[in-house]
């Protein structure tokens, strides 16, 4: 029964997924205006030849300040975990 | 819990061009494909190359917690002093006020394809360096403590 439902949830979701894929023509967006403007304008306004790093270095700066974050957020969050494990045994690592 | 003499003297071999492939990923991710974000983390695999060949504890000067530490939240302050430096001088946060300026990083670039120079990118190379930093510092971290947590488990 388990893997009924479980095989039906899974040909819905595909069959979902195929009909999204196949109705929509890649290549050709509905609305551009904001990539034309990148490649137009990101050359000559952050001098980067790289446009991806325009966007998500200049453009969205905040985006990469909130990935920064998380990361540091990640490795603080972990060696506050393992420190505990350490401090128990013996203080010479920290 | 070294490795075998195989797996030492190959890294040997292997560790410092990864690292400055790394940093040329970092350096050049205004240029080509790439940025901060990955050049740190092959650095960071390179350092891990190292950490996992030797022993974590024979390296006491090379990688050191408290080094990696700077790393991590250095990097991060370089990048919201980059931010807020904009601000300093009368520009909206994080606006790229180096870029066209004539001065470090400050070369302007034509519209169209072009052979680059590493001298252009207003702030974009200072945050690539910044964020690149921060991500070895912090990826190091992560398997340094992890490695810790393993000895004690293994000891225990």
């Amino acid at each position: 029964m388990k893997q009924i439902i479980a095989l039906i949830t899974i040909l819905v979701f595909a069959g979902s997924l195929l009909m999204i894929v196949t109705n929509f023509q890649f290549g050709v967006p509905i609305k551009s205006d904001m990539d034309d403007y990148f490649l137009k304008f990101g050359q000559v306004q952050t001098g980067t030849n790289n446009q991806c790093t325009s966007v998500t270095f200049d453009f969205r700066g905040f985006d990469t300040l909130g990935e920064s974050t998380v990361l540091f957020t990640a490795v603080m969050g972990v060696a506050l975990m393992f420190r505990r494990f350490i401090r128990g045994e013996d203080d010479a690592d920290e | 819990m070294r490795m075998s003499k195989i797996v030492r003297t190959a890294t040997d071999i292997l560790y410092p061009f990864i690292i400055i492939f790394g940093f040329y990923i970092i350096l050049h991710g205004h240029l080509t494909p790439g940025g901060g974000f990955q050049g740190g983390a092959v650095v960071a695999t390179g350092t891990a190359l190292v950490l996992v060949a030797y022993s974590w504890k024979e390296l006491p000067g090379l990688v050191s917690k408290n080094l990696l530490w700077f790393q991590e939240s250095g990097g991060l302050l370089l990048f919201i002093g980059a931010g807020l430096a904009a601000m300093i001088i009368g520009f909206p946060f994080f606006y790229n006020w180096l870029a066209g300026s004539g001065s470090i990083f400050g070369t302007p670039v034509a519209f169209g394809p072009n052979p680059g120079d590493l001298n252009t990118g207003g702030f974009l190379p200072i945050m690539n360096i910044a964020v690149g930093v921060e991500v070895w510092g912090g990826l190091v971290m992560v398997l340094l403590y992890l490695l810790s947590a393993l000895e004690r488990e293994e000891r225990a």
